[in-house]
């Protein structure tokens, strides 16, 4: 069994609106070295594989297919060790 | 008679609108197409009604694209058989590909529900081939997530292949920043793909077919769409 983090997170150069309204509210809060917020999707999956590859293989399909909408997302799979 | 099939996914809230729309205002015959349904046979015109399918878990549309039926509807597109999603069945027929780009929230993240007035574009298609290009409709607005976004190539071909069917304006037909409420692209409200066969568009003609209710500048939309069918 392997356990997959895939990070899903809006391409640089899209606008994204929620990070913008959590940013001022940082600012709100007086927290003013806070630069820049973008907010994504954090998503666990447990895979049943041979391989770390063969995992792979199965995580990458499923961002693709799923996950992420590559239009305007990128996605990023590590594993637990 | 033309049959309008309109889609009925865990979470629709505009199929009994779509339905009375096309039965008693355009007296046309009309099913409910559960979403485990494969038998399309019958079907004329496919309607993929608003809504939160499934929640509008993931991201609006992701998960109503694997229902079984759309299967049945990427097949029945791809024959040219002609399709209508409105609101969260744009969002459903962009996650399935048979529209280009991709929905994002509305840029001042505010759910909108209100009348919006769009302009005709085009009116090579069978949704708009009796309209006027340039005619400016009334037609009401209900999305969180209608924030139209394509890459600059992806829009120059909708551009160059006169895709863009609608877009956001005032009532006299100007693109002002303020008429492109939820930030999309180009003002873009509603557009159809290379076959053209397809329309997907956020703004709801079917809660707009009678003037006691408001508007009924979305009748205008039906009757070409039934005067298209009539021809074929």
């Amino acid at each position: 069994m392997y356990k997959a983090k895939v990070n899903v997170t809006l391409r640089p150069s899209i606008l994204d609106p929620k990070g913008k309204a959590a940013h001022h509210a940082l600012q709100n809060l007086g927290l003013n070295d806070v630069q820049q917020v973008r907010i994504g999707k954090f998503i666990e999956l447990d895979v049943n594989a041979d391989s770390k590859d063969a995992a792979t293989k199965i995580v990458e399909s499923a961002c693709a297919q799923l996950l992420a909408n590559e239009v305007m997302e990128d996605y990023e799979i590590s594993f637990e060790d | 008679m033309a049959t309008f099939g309109v889609i009925v996914f865990p979470g629709s809230n505009c199929d009994h609108d779509a339905y009375h729309a096309m039965k008693h205002i355009m007296n046309s015959n009309v099913k409910f197409l559960w979403h485990k349904d494969t038998d399309l046979s019958g079907i004329d015109f496919l309607i993929v009604p608003g809504g939160f399918s499934y929640g509008d878990y993931l991201r609006s549309g992701a998960i109503a694209r694997f229902s079984p039926i759309m299967q049945e509807v990427v097949k029945f597109a791809e024959k040219g058989g002609p399709v209508l999603g409105i609101c969260n069945g744009f969002q459903i027929l962009l996650e399935a590909g048979l529209i280009p780009g991709a929905m994002m929230h509305n840029q001042d993240l505010r759910f909108v529900c209100k009348n919006v007035f769009i302009r005709c574009e085009t009116t090579d298609s069978l949704f708009t081939n009796t309209l006027t290009k340039g005619q400016v409709f009334d037609i009401p607005v209900s999305h969180g997530e209608g924030n139209y976004h394509i890459n600059e190539s992806g829009l120059k071909s909708l551009q160059d292949k006169d895709q863009i069917l609608f877009r956001y304006s005032d009532a006299d037909g100007n693109l002002t920043e303020e008429s492109n409420f939820n930030g999309s692209i180009d003002h873009i409200a509603g557009i159809t793909n290379d076959g053209r066969n397809v329309l997907g568009m956020m703004p709801h003609p079917e809660r707009a077919m009678e003037k006691l209710l408001g508007s009924d500048d979305g009748k205008i939309i039906f009757d070409s769409i039934l005067n298209s069918l009539s021809v074929a």
